[in-house]
């Protein structure tokens, strides 16, 4: 930054200041921990490389277990993208305005994350060299062309409704002139933030608020229905589809507090991720662990009660055979743990929600775990032999390597756009205090006469 | 139209397993090697399963050949993203090796466990190589494979029918497992054609299918031991 550039730094507000500092400024610590991530990355990148010139033989897969660690991630990483879209449209649409520091966070977990998910059933695939197949000898009564589907569908949907919330903020960069002139040029769009144009933006945020909605809940009923709409034990089940919708919210959710907890802290955003908003977002992690109970009893009981066979075999072999420890580990991350700190509000802090953020994420990372594993290695046909899955260090790189880029791509994307929406901070301070009191008190019956 | 389908007498089966050596050797399945065998990536498209009554010493071993089943309904063509599996207007479940982007969703569709993958590239023991059968494709690597009821027979069964002008006959069409089982326990035929010996034997009283109950409607069918 130039000594002009940081002479209208100085000058802008003070919010715009705090919000803009990272694109600004850039620590040892970040380039530290840009290369560990990188390093990682590149890794699972050989990886797959190895992996495209010898063929799937150089995981850990085999025959019945065909789908493994790819999979999972999968299922895993789309789920977390639906924090972002799903919450922060819920939040917008319910006029919650605590929502206004956790937004952009929110929707920039969404679109990094989902081509990381979304990549994983390509390298899953044996012949990844005929890709297009898919577009051109498309079958559409297979599930995995719904999902191809839903999935680029949401991936456009939530783009826009990442983009668009921060036009206004484009343009606070472009007209302090900070950084990059051209590049924030074209993407602000010429955006002037006229009355007319504000009002043309937030009628066209809360249009897509709503839209994003049902095919967010697409994504991932479709997901479910891909293991649902097969026969195998404990697959075929209706409960499926909003089992994986409720999941994916609540791993959203976990991944959207460890993101807020890590940005509080490394930006110093204190004053922005404020106690209140771990609370309140204690209290939906807190409501999401007792759905999350309930969808598993009813899964395992209506199985276990009807007692086929078939599905005995599976549901053994997860409660109380070889597939014991990953199912119970989740019982207590998914929980046990997570119950155990939300329900009180002493521990519905910073330090409490990341706990228990933690534990749900690696807690649902291992219930898709205990969804494709246990099922694969347990066909229905009885006669053959019990499998074993030991997943290859081929197929573990690419796990670190896809949690390192993401975090990587997170991390960068910070040093780009603001993570917290500015304009919107500063229309809560301008507009909003007096429109929630004007609501509230649209609320009430008419204030009574003086007293006569 | 024929329904081509088979029925195998489990009371004839001595677990021989000449089905599966024949079965290997006439569709160029490749030769795992003994860890990838380990591992559970051997191909076998048709597998003598094997089941151990009783306690030792009085052990009693019942044998069941199980080739694909060619279901009528077949779980593993509906998933299919790029209809690379498909059921022919025969009854026949085939693969389309070029079309095939390995996803293995039919793998894991599939009851019976019949679909099987190419993990790496084929290889076979260098006395094999020059023995390949030319009238089956060789696959690549990362695509499934599984068994074809030997289509390639019937298509030479056909010509050379037409060729002496005549209608195709039960013996003209047969699978390398039907023809090289030495007890006559794997009997193929068209399913609805009352002069093949299948039609006959799918309506004896021991007939059963396996797992008829999921509704896939398969077209192997089992004669179940008398005792």
């Amino acid at each position: 930054m130039g000594p002009a550039a940081a002479a209208r730094f100085r000058a802008l507000p003070q919010d715009a200041r705090t919000l803009l500092a990272p694109l600004v400024e850039t620590t040892w610590r970040f380039y530290l921990a840009a290369a560990l991530l990188g390093a990682i990355t590149l890794w699972g990148v050989v990886a797959y490389v190895l992996q495209f010139r010898f063929g799937l033989g150089r995981t850990g897969l085999n025959q019945p277990e065909y789908w493994g660690i790819y999979i999972i991630d999968f299922v895993f990483f789309i789920g977390i993208s639906h924090a972002g879209t799903l919450i922060s449209a819920i939040l917008r649409i319910s006029k919650a305005e605590w929502r206004r520091s956790i937004t952009r966070s929110a929707e920039f977990i969404t679109v990094l994350v989902i081509g990381f998910g979304a990549i994983q059933p390509i390298i899953d695939l044996g012949r990844p060299d005929r890709l297009l197949n898919v577009f051109t000898n498309a079958q559409l009564r297979s599930p995995l062309l719904w999902d191809v589907i839903s999935i680029g569908l949401y991936f456009a949907a939530s783009t826009i409704y990442l983009y668009l919330p921060m036009l206004p903020d484009l343009a606070i960069i472009r007209d302090a002139g900070i950084k990059a002139p051209r590049f924030y040029r074209f993407l602000a769009a010429g955006y002037g933030d006229t009355p007319d144009q504000r009002a043309r933006l937030e009628r066209v945020i809360g249009v897509l608020a709503i839209v994003v909605i049902p095919i967010a809940v697409s994504v991932h009923t479709v997901i479910g229905w891909i293991f649902a709409m097969t026969l195998r034990p404990m697959w075929h089940s209706t409960i499926f589809g909003p089992y994986f919708v409720m999941g994916a919210i609540y791993s959203g959710i976990a991944a959207l507090l460890i993101a807020m907890v890590v940005l509080r802290r490394v930006y110093g955003l204190h004053d922005y991720f404020r106690p209140i908003h771990f609370d309140y977002m204690g209290r939906l992690l807190l409501l999401f662990s007792l759905l999350w109970f309930y969808f598993t009893v009813a899964e395992y009981l209506t199985a276990f009660y009807g007692a086929e066979p078939a599905e005995m075999r599976t549901f053994w072999a997860k409660v109380w055979g070889p597939f014991a420890v990953p199912f119970w580990t989740m019982v207590l991350c998914c929980f046990v743990v997570p119950l155990g700190l939300m329900w009180r509000k002493a521990t519905r802090t910073p330090r409490g929600t990341l706990v228990a953020s933690v534990a749900v994420v690696i807690g649902m990372w291992l219930e898709r775990f205990n969804i494709v594993v246990p099922t694969s290695v347990n066909p229905r046909f009885e006669f053959e032999a019990a499998a074993r899955y030991f997943p290859s260090w081929v197929e573990l790189s690419i796990l670190a390597a896809t949690f390192s880029g993401f975090i990587l791509l997170y991390m960068v994307a910070t040093k780009f756009f603001p993570i917290i929406s500015i304009w919107e901070m500063r229309e809560g301070r301008e507009a909003s205090v007096r429109e929630v009191s004007e609501r509230v008190a649209g609320y009430l019956p008419p204030e009574p006469a003086a007293a006569d | 139209m024929p329904r081509w389908g088979m029925v195998i007498d489990l009371d004839r089966c001595t677990g021989c397993a000449a089905c599966e050596v024949a079965c290997k050797s006439e569709n160029n399945v490749a030769t795992a090697s003994p860890d990838q065998a380990a591992m559970g990536r051997a191909i076998s498209w048709m597998k003598v399963m094997t089941e151990v009554h009783g306690e030792f010493p009085d052990n009693r071993l019942r044998f069941v050949p199980r080739p694909c089943m060619h279901c009528d309904n077949p779980p593993c063509v509906k998933v299919c993203p790029v209809a690379a599996t498909y059921i022919s207007p025969e009854g026949i479940v085939g693969q389309i090796y070029p079309r095939c982007i390995g996803c293995r969703y039919c793998a894991n569709a599939c009851p019976y466990t019949v679909k099987y993958f190419n993990w790496y590239e084929p290889t076979w023991p260098a006395s094999e190589r020059a023995h390949l059968n030319p009238d089956v494709s060789v696959r690549p690597k990362g695509v499934i494979e599984k068994c074809t009821f030997c289509h390639h027979r019937l298509q030479k069964a056909r010509e050379d029918a037409r060729a002496e002008g005549r209608e195709l006959r039960e013996s003209d069409y047969q699978p390398a497992c039907a023809e090289v089982c030495p007890t006559q326990a794997i009997v193929f035929g068209d399913l609805d054609n009352v002069r093949h010996r299948v039609n006959e034997l799918r309506h004896d009283p021991r007939a059963m299918r396996l797992m008829e109950d999921l509704g896939t409607a398969p077209k192997v069918y089992y004669l179940t031991p008398r005792q």
